[in-house]
């Protein structure tokens, strides 16, 4: 694989070389809106029959942490479309350092979902044996709400367990998809540093591009569907 | 016709308002509008994806063919919700 550019049989120009790539890329993208599609009908149906299990469920989550982290993948989005920007102006310098600033605002994204993953065990919140929806809530309006909710819902703890289920299904997804897009902003970096990357032939720069900012949107979504519920209670 | 260079001040423009955005949806979910907490959450996502579409990822910019395939695709979404949703939103057993 050394492709720089080159004008491949098929193609009459590199123009339409260029967008075939990001039209493929495009169609790829929509098997994965499909996808998560089939993920969120899911999460509508499940929030649809349980809203108060969910609400409950939502307000354990920490908003500082996901509104950080929110603020750091759009960021990392724009970065990502300066280094499009870099490779498509020429400025070869630039492109590595975008790049790798969108590197380090990924990898600040997936460590701060660590700190969260960990305090949900440690608040037995993980669906299975252990799980507690009551386990770790000390503020007294909030014990008062859950035994109001346990009330009308006697298997709450159950249904909660479906929002936790759904929660971890959706950010683990999501965040298989940032490690796969870290995986190929590594690759981006190398081949930027080899000076690949040319107003020629930017390619694989703005292909990537498309698949980020693609992960960039499920979580657009995910923050408010998670972490946004019944915060006004 | 060559590919359509956007510039640095656009994508500052854009991070901006997502940031903004981003803010509303926070403050607004403290707020108690009822049934509509949902609506205006999902519609400010649905204008910040809008613009990472348009802009971030240019499809404002793209050919035509590209733009039909990615309405094509929200097409397509917007059947497997509504006809899933219309199915169980309407059963007895959810809201009876």
């Amino acid at each position: 694989m050394h492709r720089t550019g080159e004008l491949y049989g098929q193609f009459e120009t590199l123009e339409q070389q260029r967008e075939a790539s990001s039209l493929g890329m495009w169609v790829f993208l929509i098997t994965e809106v499909m996808f998560f599609g089939g993920v969120f009908l899911t999460y509508t149906i499940n929030r649809a029959i349980y809203p108060a299990a969910f609400g409950i469920g939502s307000n354990t989550l920490d908003l500082r942490l996901g509104g950080f982290n929110t603020a750091v993948l759009i960021a990392s989005s724009f970065t990502m479309a300066m280094a499009v920007w870099a490779s498509q102006t020429g400025k070869k310098k630039l492109i590595p350092l975008f790049l790798t600033l969108t590197l380090v605002l990924g990898s600040v994204f997936l460590g701060v979902k660590v700190v969260e993953y960990a305090q949900k065990f440690e608040h037995h919140l993980v669906p299975g044996r252990s799980f507690q929806i009551d386990a770790h809530i000390e503020n007294q309006a909030q014990k008062q709400e859950l035994e109001a909710a346990f009330a009308k819902d006697p298997d709450l703890n159950a249904h909660a367990q479906l929002y936790f289920s759904l929660y971890f299904g959706m950010t683990g997804l999501h965040a298989l998809h940032m490690l796969i897009g870290a995986g190929l902003l590594l690759w981006l970096i190398r081949e930027s540093l080899r000076g690949r990357f040319t107003p020629q032939y930017n390619t694989p720069v703005e292909v990537v591009g498309l698949y980020w900012h693609f992960v960039d949107i499920v979580w657009i979504y995910l923050f408010p569907l998670l972490y946004l519920i019944d915060r006004h209670k | 016709m060559s590919e359509h260079i956007v510039s640095p001040k656009i994508y500052a423009g854009i991070f901006t308002t997502l940031m903004v955005f981003t803010g509303v949806t926070v403050y607004a979910a403290y707020v108690n509008l009822h049934k509509w907490n949902i609506v205006i959450a999902l519609g400010i996502a649905t204008f910040k994806a809008t613009l990472v579409i348009l802009y971030f990822m240019h499809a404002r910019y793209s050919p035509r063919r590209t733009q039909l395939v990615i309405i094509a695709g929200v097409f397509w979404l917007a059947i497997l919700l509504a006809l899933t949703l219309s199915d169980y939103l309407t059963r007895v057993t959810i809201h009876g």
